[in-house]
């Protein structure tokens, strides 16, 4: 319990860290919120109005103790190249989006995954398996944004299962957005799901060759109840690890899939946010991510500890 | 132009409307168009030559058997999002072109490049320049039906010249703004300024009104609903003074993140209009959907070229800026970009402005790398330098021409390597900051001359290439003083001579603008300045 | 030892032909990349407009692209960058994030604690701003998209290398061998280590596809190699414009990056099962 309770309050230092350093990059980079709105016609003194409207001109602590006020209240202020939005009213709907197009992808992977790297252990060596890691192989080494164009060719243009760009808002029909939305999920999820096959796989063998395999087997039990018994058990320690690197990956990937299937979630945001030194958005997308990303490894932690009995004795 | 004129408005207007609509239309289009308008045809058959002659591609635009019927909503791509609807702000010319639909100025541009009486009915020049008379159209409302009164017209302007800042051309010039009667504006500037014109495109909102907030102008489209980063809607200004205009009932300008992206779009059929398209694209959608699409070809409006930083150490001495003309070769840049479509330039003014325009610049400059080579050593540089072109790495035709650039200056010894940042950073460092080498870049710009030449002025604040001549310096202005248009054309094209011999710059074309619409739309016209005017397109009859 | 003849190399080889055929595509690969880095068929930079845009032919066994540059050339010398960049990233990356992992994994207590908070950090980092930060610190350039892409790939490797560890640390080898008064560094890397070579293996045939195809999204921002430089990603990336025109632009470079990646992921998997 104690243990528990020392990763919450890590986490929370996680995030503040994070939030910390974000404020110092963007202090580094080359750029303001100011020239990259005004461009090249701007005045000099527009530029410096700008500045001094955006408060860009305060000491960087300064700056940074005013957000963390405010963001602590649950206020995130707002936008500088959309002036007059508030940063929630801008991710809302687009938190809403990226949620939807993660668990989707999630599920996807999760689906998929764990029958497929069954069905390639107990097939090992055979076609199956040659076949389904071949496919996979080669969909790994395929880049997002050129899988997702091929997904929009593919699946789009040519055989017409969807309409690239025609999203339709989750508010407005929620299932014709999910529909849409399950297309940059099989982008973001193919090569995350060969990903996963092959840790799986690789992490069931592992465990298939240990001492404790061979005496089961050697006192006939069937490799089927050995699997599901034992090994299985075992295999899945070192993958909780890895899917909590799978959420950090599938929000990197919807990143890009956002952009090629033209869906109005937080990846999109960023980009954009990012070019127009848009910070108060872009931190606040940044909290979103870490906070996921630093909470799934926080739960696969406790995950661990349930799974791994010699850890939960400690 | 003359001294002093009074413009009849409307008429005018509509002719100027009538003679683009005659060279780039059909017959049969131009019959409904008269008889819709009432004007006589024969006002208009001697104007088409003259428009025939003017550098905007009007003509390669093929008339097309097509006729127009009212309604229907057109969805327009873009690859870029808004910066504010704030006309009045200082934005990039993908928001000009879309805020041109939203918002009218007391005059505005035609797609001839000449400026018509728009809110007002008429405008009047003193002789010397210096008082602008305008008296304001009648019934003229802004889009939510409230009436457009003097009061309106001096806000707008006041506020521009706020939000410009006191150091902006505008501001400088103008003196006072007053008003005789409840129908006349007279605007009154502190030195004579006979380009002051192009100026008062700035948009007529309400008396204090925020549109930001709420944008109301008087323009053919009004705002529903903006989404930001997603879309904007636009839907018919049902007061809008110009009878018959616009066709269609609604326009969504739809923001897409990335070219390729907006490309699938277009031929999913999600997005009806796309600009700037390459011409590898064009070629794909003339094999694949050819009778999906029109292709309109048009120019970008854009100095585009490897501007040269004057103080980095080899390009102080003209000689090295001279080899770096001779040394590139902008045929094959057209060739390999453009489909050889594009026009060549050889000085920081485009084609389309033909008033301002001296053409025998463009042929400066021939390819000639013997003679680069020469120049090089004659400046003590006959073994090459190292030159790092910055490039911002968003434009992917900045970064080809750049690679084009970089293998043709392999021949006469220069070593040259790109270095790509972000737009933001290119902002920064390179244009405000001028720390770089040479940087390929296009520079777009308004319709008066001083707009695209004054940044070579010795301290101007966009002086980015550090040019600094004092004969450029006297000339310019002399330029800006002048009354008579004349006069001041002369100037103007001594002044792109000036930037010619001494090689400021290695300027390459006015890019070709491939513009895809779908075929159930037509009647799209380019402007020679930033403007998608929505408000001529029309849903083709079937 | 016995003596590696060729015969019984060859009976090796029938015995494992995994490993035959992924040593075989890599060993194919390093002679065409060290080739390419000395000599090409055509320049790898020239353009030519007389000759954009053309399908594979005799003279272009893979066509030209969008500036008349020979495929071919190209590509093989691409190779060698991407082949390059790819194993200096993950050497970077992994031998950095191994041995964080591993120690953190093996002592635990707080120095595990905020070494691996700090991984988590650059974890959740979206590694778009983070790749931008880096390389607006370092410069664009070959080296510096090396370092870049290998910090970035640190957490990886570290969050494998110290769920192994921890997975072993109370294994009974372990055990006997903290008993016999093995030094602990001794015993991650003689004892932990080799037993967690497989998911090591994976791991690093994971990071080479990564690193290659980091290297190609980082063009998306411009932040990747500098044209004209060709690396396989790069061309991956500029060819996607003229994928209906010219798709053999983007196959062989395609091609070339699936191959090789499969060459490692074969002779991974071959190796592990022998």
């Amino acid at each position: 319990m104690k243990s528990v309770v020392n990763k919450l309050i890590s986490l929370i230092i996680t995030v503040l860290v994070i939030s910390f350093v974000t404020f110092i990059v963007f202090s580094i980079i080359p750029g303001n919120a100011a020239i990259a709105k005004l461009g090249v016609d701007a005045s000099p003194e527009q530029i410096e109005r700008l500045e001094e409207e955006m408060g860009l001109n305060d000491p960087i602590v300064l700056r940074y103790g005013k957000w963390l006020l405010n963001a602590l209240k649950g206020d995130f202020g707002e936008s500088l190249q959309y002036s007059g939005t508030k940063v929630s009213a801008l991710l809302s709907s687009r938190l809403q989006v990226t949620l939807v197009l993660s668990l989707l992808s999630m599920g996807l992977i999760l689906l998929f995954s764990f029958p497929i790297s069954l069905l390639c252990v107990r097939h090992q060596g055979k076609w199956v398996d040659a076949l389904l890691s071949g496919l996979g192989q080669v969909l790994m080494a395929v880049p997002a944004f050129f899988l997702g164009i091929m997904i929009t060719y593919l699946l789009g243009l040519v055989l017409h299962f969807f309409k690239p760009g025609a999203y339709i808002p989750l508010s407005e029909n929620p299932s014709r957005a999910v529909l849409y939305l399950l297309f940059p999920a099989i982008s973001i999820a193919l090569p995350k799901i060969s990903m996963t096959v092959r840790f799986l796989k690789s992490s069931i063998q592992g465990e298939l060759s240990q001492d404790y395999v061979r005496t089961a087997r050697s006192h006939g039990m069937s490799q089927g109840k050995v699997l599901s018994a034992h090994v299985l058990k075992n295999a899945l320690i070192p993958v909780i690890t890895f899917l909590a690197t799978i959420i950090a990956e599938i929000m990197a990937g919807s990143i890009v899939a956002e952009q090629v299937f033209s869906v109005p979630g937080i990846g999109r945001l960023l980009i954009t946010s990012i070019s127009a030194r848009d910070f108060p958005v872009v931190q606040a997308i940044v909290m979103y991510i870490t906070s996921v990303v630093v909470t799934a490894g926080f739960v696969m932690d406790i995950l661990y500890i349930l799974v791994d009995p010699r850890l939960r004795r400690k | 132009m003359r001294d002093s004129r009074t413009i009849p408005s409307t008429i005018e207007y509509e002719r100027a409307r009538i003679e683009v609509f005659l060279v780039k239309r059909s017959l049969a289009i131009l019959l409904t168009l008269v008889l819709g308008l009432g004007v006589v045809l024969s006002g208009c058959s001697g104007a088409s030559k003259d428009d025939s002659q003017a550098g905007t591609d009007v003509n390669a635009q093929k008339p097309t058997e097509t006729e127009p019927v009212y309604g229907g909503q057109l969805i327009y791509g873009m690859t870029q999002d808004l910066v504010s609807l704030d006309p009045h702000e200082s934005t990039d010319a993908g928001t000009r072109c879309v805020v041109f639909n939203i918002y009218e100025g007391l005059v505005k541009p035609t797609a001839a490049g000449d400026l018509v009486p728009a809110v007002a009915e008429s405008y009047d020049i003193s002789s010397d320049a210096k008082s602008y008379t305008f008296t304001l159209r009648d019934q003229i409302r802004f889009q939510n039906g409230d009436p457009v009164t003097i009061k309106d017209i001096e806000y707008s302007i006041h506020r521009y010249a706020e939000l410009s800042g006191e150091s902006s051309a505008f501001s400088l010039a103008l003196d006072q703004v007053t008003c005789p009667d409840d129908k006349t504006v007279v605007i009154t500037l502190k030195q004579p300024d006979s380009e002051f014109l192009s100026q008062l495109t700035l948009a007529i909102i309400p008396d204090g009104s925020d549109p930001v907030q709420n944008p109301i102008g008087t323009g053919p489209f009004k705002v529903d609903t903006y989404k930001v980063g997603e879309y904007l809607d636009l839907s018919k200004n049902e007061y809008y003074w110009v009878s018959g205009a616009p066709y269609l009932d609604s326009v969504r300008f739809k923001f897409i993140a990335d070219v390729n992206t907006a490309f699938t779009e277009l031929q999913a059929g999600t997005i009806d209009v796309l600009n700037y398209l390459t011409t590898a694209q064009v070629d794909a959608l003339q094999k694949s959907a050819q009778d999906q699409f029109r292709i309109v070809e048009g120019n970008m409006n854009l100095v585009h070229a490897l501007f040269l930083n004057n103080d980095f150490e080899p390009f102080k001495d003209v000689r090295v800026r001279q080899a770096m003309c001779y040394a590139v070769d902008r045929d094959a840049i057209n060739q390999f970009m453009f489909g050889g479509k594009s026009t060549l330039i050889g000085s920081h003014m485009i084609p389309s402005l033909q008033t301002w325009y001296e053409p025998s610049c463009a042929d400066a400059y021939p390819h000639d790398v013997q003679k680069a080579k020469e120049l090089l050593a004659e400046a003590g540089y006959g073994d090459g330098f190292e030159l790092t072109i910055t490039v911002p790495s968003q434009y992917s035709q900045h970064v080809d021409t750049a690679q084009i650039i970089a293998d043709q200056l392999s021949e006469v010894g220069i070593k040259a390597t790109l270095k790509q940042i972000e737009w933001s950073s290119w902002l920064t460092d390179v244009y405000k900051g001028r720390q770089y080498e040479a940087t390929v870049i296009g520079f777009d710009g308004k319709l008066n001359p001083s707009d695209w030449l004054a940044k070579y002025g010795t301290n101007d604040s966009k002086n980015m290439t550090n040019y600094s001549n004092a004969e450029y310096d006297e000339l310019l202005g002399k330029a800006l003083a002048a009354v008579d248009q004349g006069e001041k054309a002369a100037y103007y094209k001594q002044m792109q001579l000036n930037l010619s011999e001494n090689a400021a710059s290695v300027y390459l074309e006015d890019p070709a603008d491939f513009v895809a619409i779908s075929s159930r739309f037509d009647g799209y016209y380019f402007y020679p300045t930033a403007a998608w005017d929505v408000s001529t397109i029309y849903m083709v009859k079937e | 030892m016995k003596k590696w003849t060729l015969s019984r190399i060859w009976e090796y080889c029938k015995v494992h032909p995994k490993v035959f055929a992924g040593a075989l595509i890599l060993f194919v690969f390093l002679i065409l990349s060290l080739l390419g880095q000395v000599w090409t068929p055509f320049s790898v930079t020239k353009m030519d407009p007389l000759s954009v845009s053309q399908s594979p032919s005799l003279l272009h066994i893979f066509g030209t692209d969008n500036f008349g540059r020979d495929v071919f050339s190209r590509v093989i010398n691409g190779c060698g960058i991407t082949v390059l960049v790819a194993l200096l990233t993950n050497l970077v990356g992994g031998g950095i994030g191994i041995l964080v992992g591993s120690l953190t994994g093996y002592f635990g207590g707080s120095f595990d604690q905020i070494l691996m908070r700090i991984n988590d950090m650059l974890l959740s980092f979206p590694s778009v701003l983070l790749a931008l930060l880096l390389i607006s610190f370092l410069g664009p350039g070959t080296l510096n998209v090396v370092l870049a892409l290998g910090i970035l790939f640190i957490p990886s490797y570290a969050r494998i290398a110290r769920g192994e560890v921890i997975r072993f640390k109370d294994r009974d080898f372990v055990r006997s061998a903290r008993l016999q008064g093995v030094s602990p560094l001794r015993i991650i890397f003689l004892h932990i280590l080799p037993n967690a070579r497989i998911s090591l293996f994976t791991a690093a045939a994971i990071g080479f596809n990564n690193a290659v195809l980091a290297e190609a999204s980082m063009s998306y921002l411009g932040l990747g190699l500098q044209p004209p430089t060709p690396s396989l990603g790069r061309m991956l990336f500029e060819a996607q414009s003229y994928l209906l025109n010219c798709p053999w632009y983007a196959l062989f470079p395609g091609i070339t990056i699936i191959l090789m990646i499969l060459g490692a992921a074969l002779l991974s998997e071959g190796l592990k099962e022998s």
